[in-house]
């Protein structure tokens, strides 16, 4: 048992990724089993990220060094580099961690009643398990260059994945193309920067560099290369025009999981600023650089979310809101971060406020994903002026999907309540108007889901609606797996920001958290 | 002046990648205008670990007291032609979809998705 444990950060990634391979022989077999099989594997992973984040927590932050004991080695000279690929879990990667694994595992139970194609299924869940390496990989590597590998695998699987109807339709097609082309521009650019980090000082380890690491003008080039390149990876305006398009087009279960795969973006963000530059660059301009990325993406994506139509869509431009309230409550932490009393103050609420969000936005939007899903499965439209009547036929869905609005809302007491307060008290002291612009975003975002509580689920049973039932089991379960977690989290949101939400904010604060357990150990 | 040549070949690539993905309206030509950009940056990997007048870092047979090129660079990029293949093939293979639904690869016709 402790061999498992002391070994699961590789345990995690390798179990999906062996799995993803062995897929295609089992849908040779039988095309039925290889669902629930990818979830089975995916249950595991779960148990395997919970028990690693037990032991992050109570013990401290773990180092997976890859075919070696130590990540350093000692050269003849005496001179010690960390030159292993090594995984490095702090809090904040295992918070992350917890996101992924719980959101790809209710997307591969969700996906089992979802997905009826036969044709294909196999090659669904191989792509499935392969972002969920992906996402996993960029969270827990210490390693710059493994992150870049990492970000490639996510970003090809989640590709062919918004491409996956692209064989009947041209409009997957379509958004999976733009992807394709914004996440390779992206990934080069962080090849670029890694590249020039490594020119200058022969280190990828991000801890080994950040102990290095001077603010130069080349590293002040590399911060302006991998700043904007991680937003538009994570959706932030300007650089959301991917993201309506690819939410809306992939299958629901996998928008939830592309969600997830975006904030894994978003924390490599927040690793490079605090643990790799931290108080060593510019962190005043640097945090307002993310607090416009911010604001921006908060106004403009609920703004654009109100005239929609398509429910999807509607729901990606919220998807796109949401991220600025995380960027604005973390670039806030940021700003300040050299201000030891502003910090202490308010700096670190609002950081908590930032990182909870995270977790809290990935839980109700995809439960809201997956309710706009359930009604896709069930009346073939995401057109919201067709729909009309369907609380009468599915009830849970309904009751799924005030939980849901309620929670992006913002209303108590539901989890995005509680991660919206934190924003709103802390970025008030810091400057009252980002505060006032953050409530009334949000107020705005309550008009737009009770527009489509209002057009999809209320007024008369519609005729063409008639033999309309309920959802699946399997695509209920996981919804009320996700309503549960989003009322509990609501409900006791002071045990989770002590016990997960503190320790990751204070792991990216206190960027010797990070470095000395590299480098403490040589 | 001479040293920096490769770097200015990096900056060529980027730029004519760049420009590409800018101003051309055919899918297939964003797509070399992805693969223009990865050539520059994989120049630029490789150009960092080279050393003037070293040889290969293979420690077999080699001469010695010989400075050796970096071997990590090298190693970087071989992973990220792989990567780039598949890239590539999936950004072709996207496209070939397109044509097939739309019938054309110009990029104001496939504008389905707006709003």
């Amino acid at each position: 048992m402790s061999i498992l444990l002391n070994n699961s950060p590789i345990l995690i990634l390798a179990l999906p990724l062996l799995a993803a391979f062995l897929i295609p022989l089992i849908g040779r077999i039988n095309k039925k089993t290889v669902g629930i099989f990818s979830a089975l594997v995916l249950a595991i992973s779960l148990v395997f990220t919970i028990l690693l984040a037990v032991k992050v927590i109570t013990v401290g932050p773990q180092i997976y060094v890859f075919g070696a004991k130590s990540s350093g080695l000692t050269l003849p000279s005496g001179l010690n580099v960390p030159i292993r690929i090594m995984f490095q879990v702090d809090a904040m990667g295992i918070f992350m961690g917890l996101i992924t694994a719980t959101v790809s595992f209710l997307g591969a139970i969700y996906s089992l009643a979802f997905i009826k194609k036969t044709e294909g299924m196999d090659n669904f869940y191989s792509l499935l398990l392969l972002l969920t390496v992906g996402m996993f990989g960029m969270e827990f590597t210490g390693d710059l260059f493994n992150f870049f590998v990492f970000l490639e695998i996510a970003s090809i699987a989640s590709v062919a994945l918004i491409a996956y109807r692209g064989i009947d339709f041209g409009e997957p097609a379509e958004a999976g193309f733009k992807y394709m082309v914004v996440s390779s521009i992206s990934a080069l650019v962080v090849l670029f920067a890694i590249g020039i980090l490594y020119g200058e000082y022969d280190l990828l380890n991000i801890a080994a560099l950040a102990n290095v690491i001077k603010y130069s003008q080349l590293d002040k080039i590399a911060l302006a290369l991998l700043l904007p390149v991680l937003a538009m990876k994570s959706g932030a305006v300007p650089m959301h025009m991917w993201t309506p398009d690819a939410y809306s087009e992939a299958p629901a279960p996998i928008t939830m999981i592309l969600v997830a795969a975006s904030q894994a973006s978003l924390y490599a963000l927040f690793r490079i600023v605090f643990s790799l530059y931290n108080v060593n660059s510019n962190t005043l301009a640097a945090g307002w650089i993310i607090i416009i990325f911010g604001v921006l993406s908060m106004f403009i994506g609920v703004t654009m979310a109100i005239v929609q139509k398509d429910i999807k869509r509607l729901m990606a431009y919220h998807a796109v809101s949401q991220t600025g309230y995380m960027l604005l409550g973390v670039g806030v932490g940021l700003a300040v971060l050299s201000n030891p009393v502003a910090l202490k103050e308010y700096g670190i609420t609002s950081l908590e406020g930032g990182i909870f969000h995270i977790m809290n936005h990935a839980m109700y939007k995809g439960l809201l994903f997956l309710t706009a899903g359930a009604l896709f499965f069930r009346t073939g439209t995401r057109n919201l002026n067709k729909m009309g009547g369907l609380a009468h036929s599915m009830k849970y869905t309904t009751i799924f999907f005030i939980i849901g609005a309620a929670a992006i809302a913002g209303l108590p007491p539901f989890n995005g309540f509680a991660s919206k307060l934190l924003i709103y008290e802390s970025v008030y002291k810091f400057n009252p108007l980002l505060s006032i612009i953050a409530m009334v975003v949000s107020i705005l975002t309550l008009a737009s889901f009770v527009k489509v509580f209002h057009s999809a689920f209320l007024g008369p049973k519609l005729p063409q609606f008639n033999d309309v039932q309920e959802v699946p089991q399997s695509m209920i379960l996981s919804m009320a797996i996700l309503s549960c977690v989003i009322i509990f989290f609501g409900l006791f949101p002071d045990l989770i920001v002590k016990n997960l939400v503190h320790p990751a904010v204070m792991a990216l604060v206190e960027q010797v958290k990070y470095t000395g357990t590299v480098l403490g150990g040589m | 002046m001479i040293d920096n040549l490769p770097y200015i070949a990096v900056a060529f690539f980027v730029a004519f990648g760049i420009y590409t993905l800018m101003f051309k309206k055919n899918l297939i030509k964003i797509a070399i205008g992805v693969c223009l950009i990865e050539n520059g940056v994989n120049l630029f990997l490789i150009t960092l670990g080279y050393r003037k007048g070293a040889v290969a870092p293979i420690y077999t047979m080699a001469p010695s007291g010989q400075n050796m090129v970096l071997p990590t660079p090298q190693a970087l990029t071989l992973t990220s032609i792989v990567i780039g293949i598949a890239t590539t093939a999936l950004i072709l293979s996207v496209a070939m979809m397109i044509y097939k639904h739309y019938g054309t690869l110009d990029t104001d016709e496939v504008r389905r998705l707006r709003g």
